[in-house]
């Protein structure tokens, strides 16, 4: 029981911990993606007409996105000194998966990023604009391709793809890296996280801009920054949809429970409706006879369209991914029925015991018995994680956290919208009163935007628990044996020193804006 | 002028030019002094390599992990 407690208390702070730190990471690097897009697109303008108001935009969007930058470069290192100490079990399974996709990613942050960045600051009237444009957009590209390697290795721990498991070193070995890297899961992960970083770098550059015009100032830069950043708002909003509906499309193939919990749908059924909006009821539990809302408002048949592209298919709710019995085309496009969680448990259990097998005839010698162990191990490799769980109840995500959590981050990706299409009219207005309710909106929508965007990855992360990596290792196999005090202890320091951080990033942040481009209005951009 | 003297001139200009920037590089490299001279070493040194010499004692120690019975729940 003692054991048990300890062991609970060091998976719940390394979890904290590395949410703590993930969630902190992520506070810069969607700025960082969208914002350079927004900024090579105006200095295309400025190149294309040569007008010098363009080049005083840029210059100011480029202290912000430098400001950004700076505070938060290298936090993301954090998370891999974290999983060389508190994951160490699951950073030695995971094996040479994520080595390829993060040194290419340490490759390109490196020389593309720090390149071109500098080039971007410290070349202007040294190489010829054409030269500079470039360099922006391949600061541009290369900042959004080092994302992609990360997400192929977030996508990977979601759906496990095109690794053989080796039981001499208890490792991965990839075997394919065309399929780890054009897995589904990291496709529709790698599209769906960078439009959501275009829409917030856009909500970010409207709700500055918007915050000039309230304070009368700089007029005709906010404007036209407005308008850049509103059409790139929803050019990339348009896209956010879509590429929503591809990531749900492929949960519900590949993470059926996350699904179920973010629709908060205990009992599958045809024809599944979205729901819209709704209140749980509180307490409910996995096999118990009540209703699982107060009230819910649900667009008809949406999920099943939405998850296997069919009006009347069955969409598992939690209670059926435990009861399995349900049928469903598998990976090679079979129709099967699924299993119970308790049979995969018993399953995972055998895999666990033939590992144990093969090592100890290893040791002794005996080939021929580890051949055998291997090969049962093989058969049940896919529910191995399934081992470790003791009730089938721990496969139940935390079901009102993925549910509310998906609706902020949705409702107000609505919301966004409505930003860009009414701020894109203030800015598009020749001339007359701005409704001031628009220009707060905007400024509200900037810490929004921000709260959508980690909903997003609490959606994603807390929606697949218990797995670190989907059904085949449950965080608690994944963590190392340290006391749990540690980690407390470094939880607090990073909490510490990431609040001096953002306090600083802010405190510099509000400061250039305060300065302002310092445009005269006299210096307009040509028609 | 060679090359390497042009590279080196142009982020020397570059760097002693800045204004916010000279703010924002004293954070970064503050911030990474914290990360890689203090964080790393004395808070978060690699589990397997500082408690294991060899990767057959890392072998063994990850396997005797995932192959003992843990409770979850």
């Amino acid at each position: 029981m003692l054991n048990q407690m300890l062991l609970s208390s060091v998976v719940e702070w390394s979890r904290l911990q590395f949410a703590l730190t993930a969630i902190f990471h992520w506070f810069f690097v969607p700025l960082t993606l969208g914002l350079s897009f927004i900024i090579a697109i105006m200095e295309t303008i400025y190149v294309k007409t040569g007008n010098e108001f363009w080049k005083k935009v840029v210059k100011f969007w480029m202290t912000i996105f430098g400001i950004n930058f700076a505070i938060g470069v290298a936090t993301g290192l954090i998370l891999e000194f974290e999983f060389g100490l508190n994951w160490s079990n699951y950073s030695w399974f995971v094996g040479d998966i994520f080595g390829a996709p993060l040194a290419i990613e340490g490759i390109f942050a490196f020389f593309m990023e720090s390149t071109f960045i500098a080039i971007m600051f410290f070349g202007w009237n040294k190489i010829g604009r054409k030269t500079h444009l470039t360099a922006s957009w391949l600061t541009a590209f290369g900042a959004n391709i080092s994302a992609l390697w990360i997400l192929v290795a977030n996508g990977w721990m979601q759906n496990p793809v095109g690794m053989k498991f080796n039981p001499a070193t208890a490792r991965n070995e990839m075997f394919n890296f065309w399929d780890v890297l054009f897995n589904p899961s990291a496709i529709a992960k790698f599209l769906h996280t960078i439009t959501s970083a275009y829409v917030l770098s856009a909500i970010v550059v409207v709700g500055v801009s918007c915050w000039f015009l309230l304070k009368g100032r700089e007029k005709i830069f906010a404007k036209k920054s407005i308008i850049v950043a509103s059409v790139f708002g929803l050019l990339s909003s348009a896209a956010l949809i879509i590429t929503g509906d591809t990531s749900a499309n492929n949960i519900a193939t590949t993470q059926p429970m996350k699904l179920a919990a973010m629709e908060g749908l205990y009992k599958g059924k045809e024809g599944a409706g979205l729901s819209v909006i709704g209140l749980l009821t509180p307490g409910k539990e996995a096999g118990d006879k009540r209703d699982a809302f107060v009230f819910n408002i649900e667009i008809p048949k949406l999920l099943s369209i939405m998850g296997y592209r069919k009006v009347n298919a069955f969409v598992p709710g939690v209670e059926d991914l435990i009861n399995g019995g349900f049928q469903y085309t598998d990976s090679e496009g079979k129709t099967v029925a699924a299993l119970s969680v308790e049979e995969k448990i018993r399953r995972g259990k055998e895999a666990i015991a033939s590992l144990a097998k093969y090592q100890k005839a290893k040791k002794e010698g005996d080939n021929i018995a580890a051949e055998g162990a291997e090969s049962d191990l093989m058969k049940n490799m896919k529910y191995y994680g399934y081992g470790y769980l003791n009730s089938p109840s721990s496969v139940i995500p935390n079901v009102p956290l993925c549910y509310y959590s998906f609706r902020i981050m949705v409702g107000l990706g609505f919301l966004f919208i409505l930003v860009f299409i009414l701020t894109l009219w203030v800015a598009m207005k020749p001339a007359g009163p701005m409704p001031k309710w628009i220009l707060r909106l905007s400024i509200l929508s900037v810490p929004l935007v921000y709260i959508a965007s980690q909903a997003g990855w609490i959606v994603a992360e807390m929606g697949r628990q218990p797995w670190t990596i989907q059904d085949l290792l449950p965080t608690v196999a994944a963590v190392s044996r340290i006391d749990a005090s540690s980690v407390m202890i470094t939880f607090f320091l990073f909490f510490v020193l990431f609040s001096i951080l953002l306090i600083a990033e802010l405190k510099i942040l509000f400061g250039q804006i305060k300065k302002g481009p310092g445009i005269a209005s006299n210096n307009q951009p040509s028609k | 002028m060679n090359v390497l003297k042009r590279v080196f001139l142009f982020y020397y200009e570059g760097f002693k030019s800045m204004t916010v920037g000279k703010t924002l590089w004293m954070i970064i490299i503050i911030k990474l002094v914290i990360m890689f001279l203090v964080l790393k070493p004395f808070f978060f040194p690699n589990y397997l390599k500082t408690n294991f010499d060899t990767d057959e004692e890392r072998i063994d120690h990850v396997i005797k992990e995932l192959t003992k019975p843990v409770i979850s729940d």
